[in-house]
């Protein structure tokens, strides 16, 4: 009779969506609003670091990044400043690009929650995310095609390589997402 | 009270010029230069003492992987001495004034041989107790762009031009809503019955702008429409 107008709960189910069935549609939301905070912080704090540690390419004595080519000679450990390169400070200026186009889009994501009309979409949020994914992603290319100017071949991608190549989805996938969702409450 | 100040500023003026009879002596970090040119190599320093008569600059070298240094440049009792048998000769030159305390020296036609450090060393009587400062040559076939420059390039225009695009988009929103309303209020004025339909096209627009704005001919329009039903 009136079952289409509660909006409560419905009868459990046995298989997984029994599980967010059972919260009210606030809870919902919230829930989601989390997933999508912390999915964003994620890639924010991968950015972060693979721009920062010294990991981008490993050999077996020298290990080297975007700011420094270091290696342990027999006099011992030292850094050479990588700053023989057009290219490599263009990496450079794109990583710190992406990480602050990424706090931008945090701050506006926060921003246009609350000022936000019902149904509107976090479209400036989502644009700056693609952005910053794209610079990540231009980055990444520019030092895989570049990298053999200023690393000898024989050394191997190091984890803040991968790390960087691992955001640029996250980052990507996160941008989408805002840009798709709809402010509801 | 006062003679405990009066004691103190003695000592203090004391010690004072103890410590300040050290020579400090100023040359560069690192020189970066093309091979085949010329470069100037900076020494200068500071003293308490007046400049006197006997002030002495001497430069010594050493290649990048040598393990002594030979001198090169020796100035004293008024006149420079430059290198006439090592590996400068005919290739230094004294461009310093020691009168003003400047030590330099000017190496010519510059070669990857000479890549290595430059010491300075300065003695200025009574005060010759100091440090000597050494400065690095780097000779490359062409010069290295600085390391930050394109970075700090690439990162600025990105973030100015973001900035500009806020900047024109308020601009033209301030713009727009203002010429609009100006257009709203200039049409509010004149009492004529006919104006009525052309009114009605004029709020549509002002929904795109600014909410307050709308209310404001919202309003203006309820104004408009009591006195017609007073008359």
């Amino acid at each position: 009779m009136s079952q289409s107008h509660r909006t409560g709960e419905r009868p459990s189910e046995t298989d997984c969506s029994s599980l967010f069935s059972h919260l009210a549609p606030s809870d919902k939301m919230l829930l989601l609003l989390l997933g999508i905070v912390v999915l964003h912080i994620a890639a924010l704090v991968l950015l972060f670091v693979s721009t920062i540690v010294n990991a981008w390419t490993t050999g077996s004595t020298s290990s080297s990044d975007l700011w420094n080519n270091c290696s342990t000679t027999n006099r011992g450990y030292r850094c050479d400043l990588a700053n023989t390169g057009v290219w490599i400070q263009a990496v450079q200026a794109l990583m710190i690009l992406s990480i602050i186009f990424s706090f931008i889009s945090l701050f506006l994501f926060f921003c246009q929650l609350f000022t936000l009309q019902k149904g509107g979409r976090f479209f400036l949020t989502g644009v700056f995310q693609i952005l910053a994914s794209l610079f990540v992603m231009s980055g990444a290319v520019i030092y895989t095609v570049m990298s053999p100017e200023w690393v000898p071949d024989s050394e191997a991608f190091g984890w803040a390589y991968i790390m960087a190549w691992v955001a640029f989805p996250l980052a990507l996938i996160s941008g989408l997402i805002y840009v798709i969702l709809r402010k509801r409450e | 009270m006062l003679t405990i100040l009066a004691l103190a500023s003695v000592i203090l003026l004391g010690i004072v010029p103890q410590q300040s009879e050290a020579i400090v002596i100023y040359t560069g970090w690192e020189r970066h230069a093309l091979v085949g040119s010329d470069i100037r190599l900076s020494c200068s320093f500071f003293s308490w003492r007046w400049t006197s008569d006997d002030v002495t600059f001497s430069w010594s070298y050493r290649a990048d992987g040598a393990r002594d240094s030979i001198f090169v440049f020796h100035y004293t009792g008024g006149s420079p001495y430059v290198d006439n048998k090592g590996p400068f000769r005919d290739r230094l030159e004294f461009v310093g004034n020691p009168g003003r305390r400047d030590g330099s020296i000017l190496l010519k036609n510059l070669d990857y041989g000479d890549n290595g450090t430059f010491t300075c060393d300065a003695k200025n009587p009574p005060d010759i107790v100091g440090r000597a400062s050494s400065v690095r040559l780097l000779v490359f076939e062409k010069v290295p762009i600085q390391a930050g420059v394109i970075t700090g390039a690439i990162i600025g225009v990105v973030l100015g031009l973001l900035v500009l695009v806020v900047v024109i988009y308020y601009l033209m929103r301030f713009l727009v809503a203002r010429r609009v309303f100006n257009l709203s209020v200039s049409k509010h004025g004149k009492k004529g019955k006919g104006k009525e339909g052309s009114q009605q096209r004029q709020v549509p627009v002002l929904s795109i702008g600014d909410p307050s704005k709308l209310k404001a001919a919202a309003s203006e329009k309820k104004k408009q429409e009591s006195r017609k039903d007073k008359k």
